[in-house]
């Protein structure tokens, strides 16, 4: 299970990359793998406001749906176009092509409220 | 009534498995307060040919017939005997909700081309297979609105049905949701009112068309003024009129819902009804209800399947569209059958014959000394004529010489309590309307009306 060091992790199977006051952020390796094929994502328009640990939108797999949560407190200032025509991208490549958004950060300090790469891995381990 | 097979030994076998010593004993966790220590209050059995006998004096008790002229969204039109002669077949006719949908093959099947059925019909992409009735289908349309919009508003015209009007509200009441209605003038939502409810608020503005008393909308006004404010247009629409009138498409409403039972269901005692609903593609994940979809198997073959499910209770729990996950499937089939039957020249036939018939019978009544028609508007197959005797007194002495006359309005709107809804249809003949506006004639110059006279 790929669980890069460099990211930082919800306990709702979130991570997210800090640019700046720039959070990306998707969902990591261990959730692509437990919803099985994603089919449609539900995401937050442009210009949205997003609260950490609350729902933003939602994502389905063929027998499943889950709610996502963000990250981080902030505006979504993109999101990612080609999950809308392929979300399967989420399965085949979570960390990389398959983020979900960038959210323009109003609180920097939310910062230590999110997991490393070791608490994440202990999260999921239990 | 439950007929259980289970012999003196059977029953006790199974309470000895469970540990339970009788029967009795299952529900003695019941509290005795909350419990009827006393017999059921009903008559003593009775013999089968004693029993049939019952069953048939209380049928001999139902109304025949006679001559329809009740509409309200539920009308008399000619059933074709082969729409039910399918349609009651077993295959269809004892089928329950298969719960491995995708075995039943040929009931997903009906409703896959019901479902096609009604995109052809509206104009709409995508139709659900079906809900309970055009009222539940105009609090679902609502539901959807507002999940979609996130606003709480729901604007809906006076014009709407009333009683959908009533089911709306009731469905609602346990969310926190404004529901607001546009006035009426003359028979037809009040357009210059709209700025008053419509605006960044407002989820979505309700419109019928026809109307609840059989008036035609203006519906160019109201979509532009909620598409303007970011809400969404819901148009309530009558299958039938859709063979002469434009579609829910060409007015570029994004929900679509409406009463089915004009295609081929009986009017019966106001049920089982048939609600339709129907909806522009980019809301597919939103809509209430079940769908099917035609898809190929593994083996390339081509096949039908429930589709969309993410969207239903049992996956999304208490985030689903909503709490529907079933349909009117037999009246679904009757619909399909029927629909099949008019195909694209009937239903515009059957549409136009009874508009025919209801211009006819509203210039007959007109014509007729102490009877107007209510409102100058342009109508479809139903109107409102103004009455010089209570309409409750023409629907009583009508019905003892086998008419059915309308619906009283003063029921809904306490200012219109001398106005009587008429509807016609084709089943309707000139005959018939000429017989009707004869016996109006009768009650207000206050003869009596027997067979003979009319």
């Amino acid at each position: 299970m790929n669980i890069p060091d460099e990211l930082l992790y919800t306990k709702e199977h979130e991570w997210v990359r800090i640019e700046g006051d720039t959070a990306v952020l998707g969902i990591t390796d261990y959730a692509q793998g437990e919803l099985g094929d994603i089919v449609y994502v539900e995401l937050p328009a442009e210009g949205a406001d997003v609260k950490q640990m609350e729902p933003f939108g939602t994502i389905e797999a063929v027998k499943a749906v889950s709610e996502l949560f963000s990250p981080v407190t902030g505006t979504v200032s993109s999101v990612n176009s080609k999950i809308e025509e392929d979300a399967g991208v989420i399965n085949r490549d979570p960390y990389g092509d398959g983020w979900m958004m960038k959210v323009k950060m109003t609180d920097p300090a939310e910062k230590g409220k999110l997991l490393s790469a070791a608490d994440y891995k202990k999260v999921i381990e239990e | 009534m439950p007929y259980i097979p289970n012999s003196d030994d059977d029953v006790k076998t199974m309470l000895e498995a469970i540990g339970v010593s009788s029967f009795e004993e299952l529900f003695s966790t019941i509290p005795d307060s909350l419990r009827l220590n006393k017999p059921l209050d009903l008559p003593p059995p009775l013999a089968e040919p004693e029993l049939i006998n019952h069953l048939r004096n209380l049928a001999a008790k139902n109304d025949p017939g006679g001559v329809s002229f009740m509409g309200g969204s539920v009308y008399n039109h000619f059933i074709p005997p082969v729409v039910w002669t399918i349609a009651m077949r077993p295959e269809f006719s004892t089928a329950y909700t298969p719960y491995q949908a995708e075995v039943a093959q040929g009931t997903l099947q009906a409703i896959y081309e019901f479902q096609s059925h009604i995109c052809r019909l509206t104009g709409m992409d995508v139709s659900n297979a079906s809900l309970y009735d055009g009222a539940t289908a105009v609090a679902e349309a609502a539901i959807m609105a507002v999940n979609h919009t996130g606003r709480d508003r729901i604007v809906i015209s006076e014009t709407v049905n009333p009683l959908y009007r009533e089911v709306l509200k009731s469905t609602l009441s346990g969310r926190n949701l404004d529901i607001v209605t546009v006035p009426s003038d003359q028979g037809v939502t009040d357009n210059g009112r709209f700025s008053s409810f419509v605006d960044d608020k407002a989820a979505c503005l309700i419109l019928a068309q026809p109307n609840f008393f059989g008036h035609l909308e203006d519906l160019a006004h109201a979509e532009k003024t909620i598409h303007d404010a970011g809400g969404l247009f819901v148009m309530v629409f009558d299958p039938i009129s859709l063979g002469i009138l434009k579609t829910p498409a060409d007015y570029n409403a994004d929900i679509a819902v409406g009463e089915g039972q004009a295609l081929g269901i009986p009017q019966s005692f106001g049920g089982p009804l048939l609600g339709l609903f129907a909806a522009k593609r980019e809301f597919v994940r939103k809509i209430p209800g079940r769908l099917v979809g035609r898809t190929d198997d593994v083996e390339g073959k081509s096949g039908f399947v429930l589709t969309l499910q993410t969207r239903e209770q049992h996956i999304r729990r208490d985030k689903a569209t909503s709490n529907i996950c079933t349909s009117e499937s037999l009246c679904a089939t009757a619909a399909t059958i029927y629909m099949s039957l008019m195909g694209k020249t009937g239903l515009p036939r059957v549409a136009r014959l009874s508009a025919e018939r209801a211009h006819y019978l509203a210039d007959k009544i007109s014509a007729t000394d102490g009877y107007k028609l209510w409102a100058n508007q342009p109508f479809f197959k139903e109107f409102v004529v103004e009455t010089p005797v209570p309409p409750a007194q023409i629907l009583a002495e009508t019905a003892k010489v086998g008419m059915k006359a309308g619906i009283d309005l003063g029921r809904y709107f306490p200012e219109l309590s001398h106005h009587l809804l008429v509807a016609t249809t084709e089943a309707v003949s000139f005959e018939d309307c000429d017989r009707f506006a004869a016996a109006l004639a009768r009650l207000a110059a206050g003869e009596p009306l027997t067979k003979a006279a009319v």
